[in-house]
């Protein structure tokens, strides 16, 4: 059942559910700040609207900087105002800006820990038709890898408003992903953010199921793990959905409770499995330190959905989350290969 | 504003850039690796700066409205970190530490470790665009503040400073100069044979930038340039401060193969001696 504590969308599992870009979160938050504090600038390289960034734009215009296509002058620019007393966001799509400009972002941004923010658009196979090139599916992989950076990943348009105005409240390099199209409205204006807290968005039935499932998800697939849930429990099978909004630090002490818990663990993103979500979650369970820090030797066995080492194509998003094994039947059939033990091949 | 130069601190300033060269010399001896030709090419400007032109205190090295001084090509460090020693920024003893173990002194600088220096560089090309944002915060805070970068030549083949010229183009901060190490060497050899800049000024000049040129051991002369620089209100100056690599040391001068090296002992000895005695390398209005 959906986790009642957290004012989920009640809509959730409606055909109709409200759908809204996790963009326009950001876009949102951004006029709010300029409201807020007269220290918050804004950059973009040639992707004002496309990045929500224009009503900014229109609003504080002084504090609005364009540089064209120009992504590593934009990184350097925004880390000079960083350490000026600015609260600088650098809004590009996620594949040039942290991905065209990594090593300025790593010398300037993240090794001078100047106070910028990242915004990584346009991030995961749902960029659609604009195929690969344009998908950003390993940026959390070269971020995540970054010393002194916080790394959220939002499930939805409330959640991205939410991160990127908690953003500016702490001093220092942030990366956050946005998604470009529509995705269901999970969360409410009242469900809390809690940076660093992984949440439950689906409790099961039974905390004592021997076959208890934990499916670990972020960003907009979400999404498709809480339907996944659903189906699952009229079939008699219980699970886990968690929300992982926060990437870096992850939540360790949540992941080793849930591990104790279940018998399998599904890990759902829009990212490559290699250096993804799903990696900082094995690599945490197998982390001898934090193994004998809560006392957990024996561990479950983890199944990664999400791109399997393989670029994106065009497609809708529907289209390309379907092929790629990311929505929700690829999801339930992987909850039930782990129960059963059965391998890809099979038909649960 | 800047003082006016006399003679007698002229003197002291050329003076202070011959300190700065045996101290670079016998911090890299000590370091057993590092670069030589670039510090010791840009000593007389690093002496301008901190004894002439910045406004700044080494007592209080993030006082706000002290004017900012970036090195882009952070290899040439060892140049920044001696004038800072001789400024008062921390114990002369200190630059024994160069990129020695749990030094504040690294290899190249990293702002965090070491408050003054303003950024973290190394990695080229990057300085020019952390300079506009830090002169752009200047101008939202309505501080007067001056921003000076320094670039080597070299940095020039990076495409990030034409980002960073493009945008000063069209925006025109008056409150950043960018001066050019024109020393014409790289690591892998001569400017102009490893990939030309020529003709350097006249690509600066189509980008809408001031720019000058001066003879870098020239102290007076650069620190006129400066003032031109600081008066041009309408955008960007830079200036092109042509210089010897190595300079002051014959065996070094010239000779692209000491970009990024660091002396022995006996070379160190023989540098230490041209430098000691001068030996009429530096140029001065007093000789």
């Amino acid at each position: 059942m959906l986790n009642p504590e957290l004012k989920l969308n009640p809509k959730i599992f409606d055909l109709d559910v409200e759908q809204r870009p996790i963009r326009d979160g950001y876009g949102d938050a951004l006029v709010e700040l300029g409201e807020k504090n007269k220290n918050v600038v804004v950059l973009t390289a040639d992707l004002t609207e496309s990045t929500r960034a224009h009503k900014f734009a229109e609003k504080f215009p002084e504090r609005f900087i364009e540089c064209g296509v120009a992504e590593q002058n934009m990184a350097g620019i925004a880390a000079g105002l960083g350490v000026s007393g600015k609260i600088a966001f650098i809004s590009s799509y996620a594949t040039f800006s942290p991905g065209k400009n990594w090593e300025t972002i790593r010398t300037t941004i993240i090794y001078n820990n100047s106070n910028v923010k990242i915004a990584g658009h346009h991030s995961g196979i749902v960029t659609g038709p604009d195929g690969a090139t344009h998908q950003a599916t390993e940026d959390i992989a070269i971020m995540r890898c970054l010393p002194n950076i916080k790394i959220i990943s939002p499930c939805d348009y409330w959640e991205a408003k939410k991160a990127t105005l908690y953003s500016a409240e702490v001093y220092g390099p942030f990366y956050v992903r946005y998604v470009r199209d529509k995705t269901p409205v999970i969360t409410t204006e009242e469900t809390p953010f809690r940076f660093g807290k992984i949440e439950e968005f689906w409790i099961p039935q039974t905390k004592t199921d021997k076959n208890l499932i934990a499916i670990i998800s972020t960003g907009h697939l979400v999404y498709q793990a809480l339907l996944a849930a659903k189906e699952l429990e009229k079939e008699g099978i219980d699970v886990y959905v968690l929300n992982v909004h926060t990437i870096k630090p992850l939540d360790i002490e949540k992941i080793f409770e849930i591990a104790k818990k279940v018998k399998g663990i599904v890990t759902l993103e829009d990212h490559q499995v290699y250096g993804g979500m799903g990696s900082v979650i094995s690599e945490t369970l197998m982390n001898f330190d934090f193994q004998k820090q809560y006392g957990i030797f024996s561990l479950p066995p983890i199944k990664f959905l999400g791109l399997q080492n393989t670029f994106g194509e065009s497609g809708t998003p529907t289209e390309l989350i379907q092929k790629y094994g990311m929505d929700k039947e690829a999801v339930k059939q992987g909850v039930k290969q782990i129960i059963f033990k059965i391998d890809e091949k099979n038909n649960c | 504003m800047i003082e006016e130069l006399h003679d007698e601190k002229l003197k002291f300033l050329e003076e202070k850039a011959n300190q700065i060269r045996e101290l670079i010399i016998d911090m890299l001896l000590e370091a057993g690796s590092g670069h030589s030709a670039g510090p010791l090419g840009m000593a007389d400007i690093f002496s301008a700066f901190y004894f002439h032109i910045l406004r700044h205190d080494s007592q209080n090295p993030d006082w706000p409205d002290r004017d900012r001084l970036i090195l882009s090509n952070g290899h040439i460090c060892p140049v920044r970190y001696a004038a800072m020693a001789l400024a008062g920024y921390f114990p002369v003893k200190e630059l024994k530490t160069l990129r020695k173990i749990n030094t504040r002194l690294q290899g190249h600088p990293h702002r965090t470790t070491l408050l003054g220096v303003e950024t973290s560089s190394g990695p080229l090309g990057e300085g020019i665009s952390q300079a506009i944002g830090i002169a752009y915060a200047g101008i939202l805070d309505k501080k007067d503040y001056h921003v000076y970068c320094i670039t080597s030549d070299g940095e020039h083949q990076e495409g990030n400073t034409w980002e960073a010229y493009m945008w000063l183009g069209k925006n025109n901060l008056p409150n950043l100069t960018i001066i050019i190490d024109r020393n014409y060497i790289q690591i892998d050899g001569v400017t102009e044979d490893v990939m030309p800049l020529e003709p350097f000024k006249q690509k600066l000049e189509s980008f809408g930038l001031h720019v000058l040129e001066i003879d870098g051991h020239n102290i007076r002369a650069f620190i006129d340039a400066i003032r031109t620089a600081r008066s041009e209100w309408r955008r960007t100056s830079v200036i092109i401060a042509y210089t010897i690599p190595g300079k002051g040391v014959s065996f070094m001068e010239r000779k692209f193969e000491w970009h990024g090296k660091a002396p022995n002992k006996e070379e160190s000895k023989k540098a230490l001696d041209e430098l000691r005695t001068l030996e009429g390398k530096i140029i001065s209005e007093h000789q």
